[in-house]
């Protein structure tokens, strides 16, 4: 039997269901390599090593006397936007990096009800704000299938913990690819579902308009078990959807048939590099072969899509922010000579770089003058690219296309240009702007480094894209490979 | 000469048991902080979510005022720096406001009435307080009241003096009374506004550059400070200066406005849609229910008092200002059966009494069951005038039930002529000087010399002869 840290969220559930594993045994292993691992690749801001066994005790004894879920005594660790209920809960920023969480969010919550063992809070860019995970307060995170190259961002804690095997499932965000981004990077699969399907209560806000946790694990199986747990209505969210959750686990096996997929020319200009355009035609010949077909469909203002988020995403972050400020919690500047000082020490010592210049621009686009000319323009194109993705869904089931522009970059290629930085996001960000649905799910390698698709679906059609994705994975070995040498 | 041109804006707590965005209670005076949960803290995380019951009182005020409701309103964010203000912005709403196009009818002092338009009257939370005093070199913040339900109601600059402004700010308190959306507190701070002044030549058509005295607490403050204000203007105008548009406190012990901040120093609130709630959709079934639920308000209950208890117009919209005196009144009118002799004991003693203790008709020791009585009794001449006003001292003094009162003050009137006749007997003897007087005086002259026997008269039987007798025994003695 292969060690206990290479099975999948799935194995786990049924060795669990067995009782040929324990949850002691199976946190354990994972604590293991966590330690082992972690000081190389930094996923980890906090491990919550003795709760987690605590809570894997727990786990065993609910087993035992038939009190358990299906899910209880599985190992999940969350992204540290996540509220944790006594834990520290940083945002990847100093300015929280003394802020323990006197709550809960409502996706820990529903994984403590479902039974889950958290093994503890994942690294990420702060307040979710950069693509390679350089921008965290706690040092970068390094991707296991090449340490001297990023796991993407901001959820790169997330992917490179599913990745190295430091836990088969992980709660991560995505505003304009985190999500997606990351599991491209690093081969793993991960979903940002339908803006709604998941409560951003206890979500530490960037651009809330734009903000959806889902989560990143090794197969689409995983995401849909995962999924089914922390999705549905949360009625302290007024932006949470109140919509049934069906059971995604469900479909998986449906037939592909007759399924349409539609590929958005601008997705594959000449622009697109052509060993990614060839990874790519290499997943479309799967989906073929399983009985789809393709057809060309056009998103005329997806080229708009990254301006325009640079103007709504950091216009929402401006606002999100500004509760950070030496009053009441996290960092606060040392001796301040008056309320200005506090304000501006506070802030100035407790963001980062990045986080500064999103606020700056932010306040910019909302200022008298610039109010129209910003973030209204931006928010017509947000309207104009959500039709395009309606009108392009209506003659296909789902839109198909790279998750990024290449493979992951080495750390330090892109810092000093913010503007390179945020064109990775170029295939991602539109989804959000839409507000539906996007996996990205393993593609071929390209010279050893992973590759990913991404599938966009309607609102609320999760179950589709899992559906596909996982015939994509019954038919090939990709979501199999792991970084050797970790 | 110069005219004001004035316009309010009104803060009104709305009276919900929750916040407005939280479960926390809204009760005025807990010890701080114990009112303010993880969403009133602005916590990292934590979303705002809205009490359904502000959208049926602003809704409820909006037809009151006529106004237009809007269909679809947006909050926003409305972005400034303050330790009271949590999450470094305040949630209200900008461009779609709830509230539309209204307006509200105020009397003038010479009895004439003028409409004035309120332009519109949005719902936002209210922030906490920054406590000064209680901790040295420090400042405090108590949150319980961040997120307290406020309608902002904004007036059309459409005043024209400081009266017509206290006059039109206690039609809103009227208002809100009655709708029962807020207890208008105004010492409490339920009820807060800000006024906005300005000056120009009389006869002109251009404004005048204005500037706002914020948070005036009570409507005599609102007045003074108006009047203050304009003054001061003037004055700057008169010495050859130019009014600078800015921010001012009133400070009622100096009877003074002083500059808080001018324009420039002004914040640019960056207002935006608020990302984390959606758009508030009224339907038609939502604001008719609204509109079924309205009560009398306070201009149809004055035509009713005037036709349904004969009393005058001016008596009617005193009576009516305050909704629990215009209960009081009518509980009154109705057991008594008098409307008139009620709305003089009700507009004399019982608000003057109110007025001289700043006490509330809710809690006032005299119940309107007892001024009933006691109008009952001045009606079949048990009291007269003087002995009813020494029974409702007795009354406000809690010494038991009119006719308990009466009893043990031997206060009953003395109707019978024989007993009369014997005091006027007494006091014709003693003064033969006034009686020669009075005999000698032509006709028209006797009647106001006759005051000099009547007060004589009175006094001996201690208040309790009956005055008409009186008069009537002593001019006929006297003319014998």
């Amino acid at each position: 039997m292969s060690q206990i840290t290479d099975l999948s969220f799935s194995e786990l559930k049924k060795a669990l269901g067995d009782r040929t594993l324990s949850s002691v045994d199976i946190t354990n292993a994972f604590l293991d390599r966590i330690e082992t691992l972690n000081p190389t690749l930094n996923a980890f801001i906090t491990i919550t090593h003795d709760e987690a066994m605590q809570a894997a005790k727990e786990a065993d004894a609910a087993i035992s006397n038939g009190t358990a879920t299906a899910y209880t005594g599985l190992p999940i660790a969350h992204k540290d936007l996540f509220c944790t209920d006594g834990t520290l809960t940083t945002c990847g920023s100093k300015i929280l990096s003394n802020f323990v969480a006197p709550y809960d969010a409502h996706v820990v919550s529903q994984c403590k009800n479902a039974g889950l063992v958290s093994l503890g809070k994942l690294n990420m860019d702060e307040f979710a704000m950069g693509s390679s995970n350089e921008n965290s307060y706690y040092g970068p995170v390094k991707n296991p299938w090449d340490t001297t190259r990023v796991p993407g961002g901001s959820s790169g804690g997330s992917a490179a913990a599913v990745a190295a095997q430091l836990t088969p499932l992980a709660t991560a965000t995505d505003t304009g690819g985190s999500i997606r981004q990351p599991a491209a990077f690093t081969g793993t699969s991960g979903l940002k579902p339908t803006y709604g399907r998941v409560s951003r209560f206890g979500m530490i806000a960037y651009a809330s308009s734009l903000d959806q946790g889902g989560l990143i694990a090794h197969t689409a199986e995983d995401v849909a078990h995962g999924l089914g747990l922390i999705a549905g209505h949360d009625s302290r969210d007024s932006t949470s959807a109140n919509q049934p959750v069906p059971d995604y686990t469900e479909t998986l096996n449906d037939s592909l048939k007759g399924k349409v997929i539609g590929i958005p020319k601008q997705f594959f200009d000449d622009r697109l590099d052509s060993r990614m355009h060839q990874a790519m035609n290499d997943v479309l010949e799967v989906f073929k072969s399983l009985g789809a077909t393709t057809i060309e469909v056009s998103l005329d203002h997806v080229a708009e899509a990254i301006p325009a988020y640079y103007v709504i995403a950091p216009a929402e972050a401006s606002a999100n922010l500004s509760r950070f400020d030496g009053v009441r919690f996290g960092y606060r500047a040392d001796s301040p000579a008056d309320l200005m000082d506090l304000y501006e020490r506070s802030r100035g010592e407790g963001f980062g770089s990045e986080v500064k210049r999103r606020i700056l621009i932010g306040t910019y686009a909302l200022s008298e003058g610039y109010y129209d000319a910003y973030y209204k323009k931006a928010q017509q194109i947000r309207r104009l690219i959500r039709d395009d993705f309606n009108r392009a869904l209506s003659s296909c089931d789902l839109l198909f296309g790279p998750t990024t522009p290449s493979t992951a970059f080495v750390l330090g290629e892109k810092t000093a240009d913010p503007v390179a930085m945020y064109l990775e996001d170029i295939y991602t960000v539109a989804t959000n702007m839409a507000g539906l649905p996007g996996g990205s799910f393993q593609a071929p390698l390209i010279d050893g480094l992973p590759t990913g698709y991404q599938l966009t679906g309607r609102a609320f059609g999760e179950s589709m894209i899992l559906n596909a994705a996982h015939q994509v994975q019954l038919a090939t070995d990709w979501h199999t490979l792991r970084p050797e040498g970790v | 000469m110069y005219e004001a041109v004035i316009g309010l804006e009104v803060h009104v707590q709305l009276s919900t048991d929750s916040k407005i965005f939280s479960g926390s209670s809204t009760n005025f005076g807990a010890e701080p902080n114990t009112q303010a949960s993880l969403i009133d803290l602005g916590m990292p995380g934590v979303l705002p979510v809205p009490n359904a019951k502000v959208f049926e009182m602003a809704v409820k005020f909006g037809l009151a005022i006529d106004a237009e409701i809007g269909r679809e309103s947006i909050f926003d964010r409305k972005n400034y720096f303050y330790p009271d203000l949590p999450k470094g912005y305040q949630i209200s709403q900008f461009e779609k406001p709830i509230v539309g196009p209204g307006r509200v009818t105020i009397s003038l002092e010479d009895g004439t009435s003028k409409t004035i338009n309120v332009t519109r009257a949005h719902l936002e939370e209210d922030a906490g307080k920054s406590v000064h005093d209680a901790f040295d070199g420090m400042t405090g913040v108590d949150l319980n009241r961040a997120g307290t339900p406020l309608l902002e109601i904004v007036s059309e600059p459409e005043l024209r003096s400081a009266k017509e402004a206290v006059a039109y700010l206690k039609v809103i308190h009227s208002i809100i009374r009655y709708l029962d959306i807020s207890d208008g507190n105004m010492a409490e701070g339920s009820m807060r506004c800000d006024c906005n002044v300005s000056i120009r030549p009389k006869g002109s058509d251009t404004l005048g550059t204005r500037t706002e005295i914020k948070n005036v607490n009570s409507f005599r403050f609102v007045e003074k400070a108006i009047n203050t204000e304009i003054n001061r203007q003037i004055e700057i105008l008169e010495d050859g200066g130019r009014v600078i548009q800015e921010t001012r406190l009133y400070d009622p012990d100096k009877d003074e406005t002083r500059s808080m901040r001018s324009k420039e120093e002004a914040n640019d609130y960056r207002y935006f849609p608020d990302p984390d709630l959606l758009p508030v959709v009224l339907d038609d079934s939502f604001i008719s229910a609204c509109r079924d639920a309205l009560p009398e308000l306070p201009e149809a209950r004055k035509a009713r008092y005037i036709s349904e208890y004969g009393i005058t117009d001016y008596d009617a919209g005193v009576l009516v200002a305050d909704r629990d005196v215009a209960d009081y009144f009518a509980e009154v009118a109705n057991t008594s059966g008098e409307g008139k002799l009620a709305a003089n004991w009700v507009m004399g003693s019982v608000l003057a009494e109110l007025n001289q203790t700043s006490g509330s008709i809710t809690d006032f020791a005299v119940t309107a069951k007892q001024l009933s009585d006691l109008i009952g009794r001045i009606k079949d001449n048990t009291l007269n005038s003087k002995t009813a006003k020494t029974v409702f001292e007795a009354l406000l003094a809690s010494e038991g039930e009119v006719d308990a009162i009466i009893e043990s003050k031997g206060l009953v009137q003395v109707t019978d002529t024989g007993a009369i006749e014997a005091i006027v007997d007494e006091v014709i003897a003693e003064n033969p000087d006034q009686v020669a007087n009075y005999r000698a005086a032509p006709e028209e002259k006797q009647g106001k010399m006759l005051g000099f026997f009547v007060g004589q008269v009175m006094k001996k039987s201690q208040g309790k002869a009956n005055p008409q007798a009186v008069n009537q025994i002593l001019s006929s003695k006297l003319s014998g």
